[in-house]
């Protein structure tokens, strides 16, 4: 029962949804800010994020005649629950609570927002939800591969520091620094684009392009059910560098300095997005795609390679 | 039209966040390819030409200027060369060049409110913040002389309103200057910029056999290698006395409106600063007072091309007739040509690319209740071209074909 309940505590409050909210608005104040001071705005408030979902929140639920109800409200709860599992696992790892082969776990469970967009934007029966979908399934195609294969060169960096069975965790992996070594970095960069995507941002924000298709995948959702979608950004604001930070960048440790160091990992993952989020326009869906497979897909079957060749006659920095 | 035949369309309007306008593109699309559009405009007809019957000749600039809110220099301008035109009146050249210095400073604003508009339909946000803040000056500047940052209502006939005061040259050359420098400065990160490359160019081409098909004009013609410039061609105000170029490029595609765009902007800046230094001494008007019947035309280049007046006169102090063609009247149409068969996210691209400006050429469509168009666009245009035959016989018009011309 005492376990249930702290289990309960970890998800739902600290670490869980309510702190990962809480640092995920934080985030998203700082995306916005940050963005205004390079474009010569002002910028919002601290509290400009969290005022735009509780606004929402409060708003009429439109449902589309047409939509398939059940999938339509059940979509957005299907991403969310997915983004808070996903930093959850992380915050796991993080305090070292660990399983094998949560690095696993935690792929499985990355998939699961844009998943949800494609079924919501399906079922919501709008022509531009339909191309919403369809981009975003394009996309999530042309992402996951790079992504994996980044992860695997990591694996693979990792696996001959790391004792037999361990090579999965997240905890273990946390430990090094992969990003300290050229194929490292080369994964790093492709891991850092595939994140751009998957949050949505410039240059990859293909799926809900506002000048083209109208925010596409999310064009009916209103009211509580948008707030959900924010929420689900919001929160994957948070899990996504976080999980750069753990694989690529040593993790955040338990003392005072590590956590600090960890603060600040996560804040320069994060700015680097914002930065690549506004030195580019959006690329259309068939260049994204070329980008992914051929560029991405290419420079990671170098790193595989090298990162190989480092472990075999053991040359670290390689 | 049978159920069996129809295929999905993406509706572009009439409320879309592409343009602040209301407009309403159909674009029959085929996954992400675009294989059919159908334009439909009209959701803001204003009456201004009928509106323009009920004033006086010398309130109609006002009127005019408000037709867009960005061509608000060069539509006065070519309605009082028509004026003019009626009643024979030449404006000291004082004041063909304050209207010079006038309709430059908008083609700069113009330009650069396209160059951040067309940044944000790629989303580019940061080119779009950038360019509105280098445009910001240029407005000062306009408020300065005129009073106002957009509807300058500068122009009358017989001269202009309100004078370029002297001591105010000395700061203008220097913020022209200013905006000369910013203006290249982002003319060449936008050209430099190798995903912008990959995102415009060889997109929406518009051919040059095309464009002549279609009778576009200003930068959508200078892009597809059409270099025409009613500047050149028609010299009005103080053009003719300017050193300048007419900047064209042969590719037709997004990219090589942008640089003509880009290039005409830094152009202008330099045609201000000379008509400034050239600035003669002088009255800023004529007295005029009456205009004898008559009919006239007046043109003016502006940002987006030909703008087109026509004026008659019975002598009376009211225009019996007035008729506005504003450049978007003969871009937009070309669309036909630049769209199909291109991806959904290149033909919201090519759309804006022209900087359509919908409400300066709105034409009518009757509709009856709610649902049923009886005359749309075409079949309007249609009865109006009867109507001309019609109008030409009754009055022994020769036999007039198109290639004649």
């Amino acid at each position: 029962m005492i376990q249930a309940l702290t289990n309960l505590f970890w998800i739902l409050i600290f670490p869980g949804f309510v702190f990962t909210l809480a640092v995920g608005l934080v985030a998203a104040w700082l995306v916005r800010k940050v963005s205004a001071l390079v474009q010569y705005r002002v910028g919002p408030p601290v509290y400009q994020p969290a005022a735009d979902v509780m606004k929402l929140l409060g708003k009429e639920i439109l449902i589309p005649q047409d939509a398939q109800r059940a999938v339509f409200v059940a979509a957005p709860l299907i991403g969310l629950s997915g983004v808070l599992l996903l930093s959850t696992v992380l915050w796991l790892a993080l305090a070292q609570r660990e399983f094998v082969g949560d690095i696993i776990v935690a792929i499985y469970v990355m998939v699961l927002p844009s998943l949800a967009l494609i079924l919501g934007s399906s079922a919501s029966s709008s022509p531009h939800a339909a191309i919403g979908a369809g981009r975003e399934m394009k996309l999530v195609l042309s992402y996951e591969l790079p992504l994996l294969l980044a992860f695997v060169v990591v694996i693979i960096k990792t696996s001959g520091a790391l004792e037999a069975g361990e090579q999965l965790s997240l905890v273990a992996i946390a430990q090094h620094t992969p990003v300290l070594s050229i194929s490292g970095m080369l994964a790093f960069i492709v891991a850092l684009l595939c994140v751009q995507a998957k949050l949505g941002f410039v240059p990859f924000d293909i799926a809900e392009s506002e000048s083209e298709v109208a925010s596409g995948v999310m064009i009916e959702y209103s009211g509580a059910l948008l707030a959900l979608w924010k929420l689900m950004q919001t929160l994957m604001l948070v899990a996504l560098p976080l999980f750069l930070v753990t694989v690529f960048l040593g993790g955040i440790g338990t003392s005072v300095a590590s956590v600090l160091g960890g603060v600040g990992k996560y804040v320069l993952v994060l700015v680097l997005v914002i930065l690549i989020k506004n030195t580019n326009p959006r690329v259309r869906i068939d260049q994204a795609m070329r980008f992914f497979w051929f560029y991405c897909g290419t420079a990671l079957l170098a790193a595989v390679v090298l990162a190989t060749l480092g472990n075999y006659y053991g040359v670290g920095w390689l | 039209m049978t159920e069996a035949v129809r295929k999905p369309v993406l509706a572009v309007g009439p409320f879309h966040p592409l343009q602040e306008e209301m407009e309403f593109f159909q674009l029959t699309v085929d996954g992400e390819i675009v294989t059919d559009i159908d334009v439909r405009i009209s959701y803001n007809h204003r009456g201004i030409e009928k509106l323009s019957e009920g004033l006086q000749f010398d309130q109609v600039p006002f009127l005019v200027s408000r037709i867009c809110g960005i061509c608000s220099a060069s539509h006065p301008l070519a309605y009082v060369q028509a004026v003019e035109e009626i009643a024979g009146v030449e404006p000291p050249e004082r004041a063909l060049y304050v209207r010079t210095i006038i309709n430059e400073l908008e083609r700069i604003h113009s330009h650069l409110l396209w160059v951040g508009l067309a940044g944000h339909f790629i989303g580019y946000d940061t080119v779009f913040m950038w360019a509105w803040k280098y445009r910001e000056p240029v407005l000062d500047l306009l408020e300065e002389i005129t009073g106002n940052r957009n509807n300058y209502g500068n122009v009358k006939v017989g001269g202009c309103r309100e004078d370029i005061p002297d001591e105010l040259v000395p700061k203008m050359l220097k913020e022209l200057d200013a905006i000369e420098k910013k203006t290249e400065m982002l003319t060449k990160a936008v050209l430099d910029d190798p995903v912008i490359h990959a995102r415009l160019k060889g997109v929406g081409v518009l051919k040059k056999e095309d464009g002549i098909k279609f009778a576009v004009t200003g930068p959508t013609a200078r892009g597809s290698g059409i270099a025409i410039d009613v500047r050149r061609d028609d010299p009005y105000a103080a053009y003719s006395d300017l050193d300048w170029q007419v900047i064209s490029q042969p590719e037709g595609d997004v990219f090589a409106k942008a640089v003509v765009r880009l290039l005409e902007t830094i152009e202008a800046a330099k045609m201000t600063r000379q008509a400034l230094k050239k600035l003669p001494k002088g009255p800023v008007a004529v007295e005029v007072k009456e205009i004898p019947p008559g009919e006239g035309c007046g043109h003016a280049e502006a940002p987006r091309g030909e703008t087109f007046h026509y004026v008659r006169s019975d002598g009376g102090n009211r225009p019996v007739r007035h008729k506005v063609r504003a450049p978007s009247f003969v871009n937009v149409p070309s669309f036909k040509a630049s769209c199909i068969g291109e991806s959904i996210a290149d033909v919201t691209i090519t759309l804006a690319a022209v900087d359509p400006c919908y409400s300066c050429t709105e034409r009518m469509a009757v509709v009856d209740g709610r649902r049923n168009v009886i005359h749309d666009y075409a079949s309007l245009l249609q009865m109006s071209r009867a109507k001309t035959t019609r109008l030409r016989k009754e009055i022994g018009a020769p036999e007039m074909k198109l290639e004649d011309i």
